[in-house]
């Protein structure tokens, strides 16, 4: 049984004197525990928004949620606000993208973090203190009884996500949702934090939401991908078979849009066209169909539904004109060569 | 190669006392400690903060010093005999009489260090009450929002749409005997609101801000989110402004005293008093006007200077 199940989650932002605008839009995906999923998409798809809605932190003001987001098989959607902030940080947790914003800046990082442990684990200070230390010594942080006294700005980038991931993970969460947690960091830090979550993931039997636009992450450690647009699943995969046979267009954009080290110099870019701005609503069309290179007829004037991708395995689509390996120069190698790439990097 | 071994020992050598160079003490003291530290670390350097410190100290040392320092009663008509008012004269400084004597004969001089004490007393309980005040209102509107957050500020923007002095004389005028607690109680009221919407304001750019969501996310209650996520992220402007407050508040309380809704003791001077007492000779004797309100210019500067310094070094664009 998944330990998350998220059905037909829908967001809407109210507008004063505009149509409500909906920014995640039925979106349905589940989690085993142990797992890692990838909730992949550009900026303003709705992939922080879903992960807002799931741990209930939208502001309660001028949002509408709707759907179905059980865990465990409790919808904390429908659970009392006190019995969220319980679980919250013990059961569910999450990290953030800017790890500087996302710490306190005036108190010392040791009592942010044995505030987690006496708020749900019932710590004594004294013995959340040591419990802190082994924390931040477990997430690779050195010299943790220094750091534990001081404060966000004396530490480096990677060190303060380092202590917002140990935050996160003090009471042994079930679900962790990562919201894009590299974006900040650079490359070597980048990958260093990745293997950690891989690490705690693994020990842990932790369930783990990743979401990302670096496609070298998804590559790197998730097991199932959902690439988002417009607030919709456009295309669900296992990691193997998205970068091997991406079919919608969008995720072909995104996967031909990496530069490639082996390319002729002096070659272009290949950017996916156009910007979210360009979207139309899904209600009567695809949202993706003015940006699209493989537009037909159809996409104007009827919407896709999520169904069954003509190739692969459990692979999901929502296209009515997908890209085919064989079809117009689009080769299975083209697409699967940044599972090669990006895995190395790692 | 002799020369070449020697040459590479020399440059290793110069890179190493380089090195050591690099590690300046004052460097690895600062970098330690937290935002004041770094606060302080700017104000050192300030010259304004120093001005308005020397200035404050020098005015504190004398409110609490005031009975060594004071040579006579400022109550006692020691210069009576020389004062004149028919013919327009005034007890001349003399030895033991700096300044002379006012027109009542008591000595000018002692009458301005013990008034100290009462501008010191206006300027900190106005400033602290009207922190309090603030700090509550302020803490209420921006913690829960919603309609709390409106009822607050409407009230607030009500207070506000008043002239500060014409309601702080409105409410000094409501007590039927006029003190010195209603000269502070006056002064505070009116700084309620300025500090109760610096507050809110505050409050409310930092419940949307990420640390604040990262511990919503981690299920910090209500709580300690208000006080010890939100609270002390909120106050460094606050602070900032309550120095300035001081001084608003010792002119402000100098003016109701001035206008005789002040203290009416005729034991206890006043600056604002002594002020308002010059004023009906001010033609004859300028210098009766010229040391209180001097004073109350002074040590409203003062008081103003470190308010800006504390605003500069706590301000987040210098930092670094």
């Amino acid at each position: 049984m998944p330990l998350l199940e998220v059905e037909d989650l829908g967001v809407e932002f109210r507008r004063r004197g505009l149509e409500p605008f909906r920014a995640v839009d039925g979106v349905s995906f589940d989690v085993d525990p142990g797992q890692t999923v990838g909730l992949v998409g550009e900026s303003g798809c709705g992939k922080s928004v879903t992960s807002l809605a799931i741990m209930r932190l939208l502001m309660p003001r001028g949002n509408r949620v709707t759907g179905r987001v059980s865990f465990d098989g409790t919808d904390l959607l429908r659970l009392p606000i006190r019995d969220m902030r319980d679980r919250r940080g013990r059961d569910l947790a999450m990290i953030f993208q800017d790890p500087l914003s996302s710490l306190n800046p005036v108190i010392s990082i040791g009592l942010q973090v044995t505030e987690v442990l006496q708020r749900h684990r019932g710590m004594k200070q004294s013995a959340a203190r040591a419990e802190a230390r082994d924390l931040l010594d477990q997430v690779g942080i050195p010299d943790p009884d220094r750091r534990l006294k001081e404060y966000p700005h004396q530490l480096s980038g990677g060190m303060r996500q380092r202590a917002l991931i140990a935050m996160a993970v003090a009471c042994r969460p079930r679900l962790l949702i990562a919201d894009e947690p590299t974006t900040a960091l650079d490359v070597t830090i980048q990958a260093q934090i990745l293997q950690l979550l891989g690490t705690l993931v693994r020990e842990n039997g932790t369930a783990l939401i990743m979401i990302t636009h670096d496609l070298g992450v998804v590559a790197g450690l998730c097991d199932e991908v959902n690439v988002l647009y417009g607030g919709r699943i456009v295309e669900r995969a296992n990691r193997h078979e998205l970068f091997a046979t991406p079919q919608h267009p969008y995720t072909h954009g995104l996967l031909a849009s990496i530069p490639r080290l082996d390319a002729p110099a002096g070659e272009r870019l290949h950017p996916v066209q156009g910007s979210v701005s360009d979207n139309i609503p899904w209600t009567s069309a695809c949202a993706f169909a003015p940006r699209c290179g493989n537009e037909v007829d159809r996409c104007r004037s009827a919407s896709p539904e999520l169904t069954a991708a003509p190739l692969g395995h459990g692979h999901q689509l929502r296209c009515f004109n997908p890209v085919l390996p064989d079809g117009a120069g689009v080769g299975a190698t083209g697409g699967s060569a940044p599972v090669d790439s990006a895995g190395e990097a790692l | 190669m002799v020369g070449l071994t020697k040459k590479k020992e020399r440059i290793d050598q110069l890179a190493a006392s380089s090195a050591t160079a690099v590690v300046d003490p004052t460097d690895v003291e600062s970098s330690g400690g937290s935002i004041l530290a770094d606060a302080w670390r700017r104000l050192r350097v300030s010259p304004v903060f120093w001005i308005g410190a020397v200035i404050i100290s020098v005015f504190v040392l004398i409110a609490i010093f005031a009975d060594v320092i004071a040579p006579h009663d400022p109550g006692e008509l020691l210069l009576r005999s020389q004062t004149r008012l028919a013919r327009n004269q005034l007890a001349p400084p003399q030895p033991g009489f700096p300044l002379g004597g006012d027109q009542l004969g008591r000595d000018l001089f002692s009458r301005l260090v013990i008034g100290s004490r009462q501008t010191l007393l206006v300027g900190v309980f106005a400033t602290l009450i009207g922190f309090t005040g603030g700090l509550i209102l302020g803490t209420l509107a921006g913690a829960f929002g919603g309609k709390v957050d409106t009822v607050v500020m409407r009230l607030v923007d009500v207070l506000l749409s008043i002239p500060s002095l014409l309601l702080a004389i409105s409410i000094a005028a409501l007590f039927a005997n006029p003190s010195q607690t209603s000269v502070i109680i006056a002064v505070s009221v009116v700084q309620i609101p300025v500090f109760a919407r610096l507050l809110r304001g505050q409050m409310l750019a930092q419940r949307e801000s990420d640390h604040v969501l990262a511990a919503r996310a981690l299920g910090v209650k209500r709580a300690p989110i208000v006080f010890r996520h939100m609270l002390p992220n909120s106050l460094s402007p606050v602070i900032v402004q309550a120095t300035l407050v001081v001084a608003i508040s010792i002119i402000d309380a100098a003016a109701l005293s001035f206008l005789g809704l002040g203290s009416q003791s005729v034991k206890v001077p006043e600056w604002g008093q002594m002020l308002g007492e010059a004023q009906q000779k001010i033609d004859s004797y300028p210098h009766l006007a010229f040391w209180p309100a001097g004073c109350i210019i002074v040590v409203a500067l003062g008081f103003t200077l470190l308010g800006e310094s504390l605003r500069e070094a706590l301000d987040p664009k210098n930092r670094r």
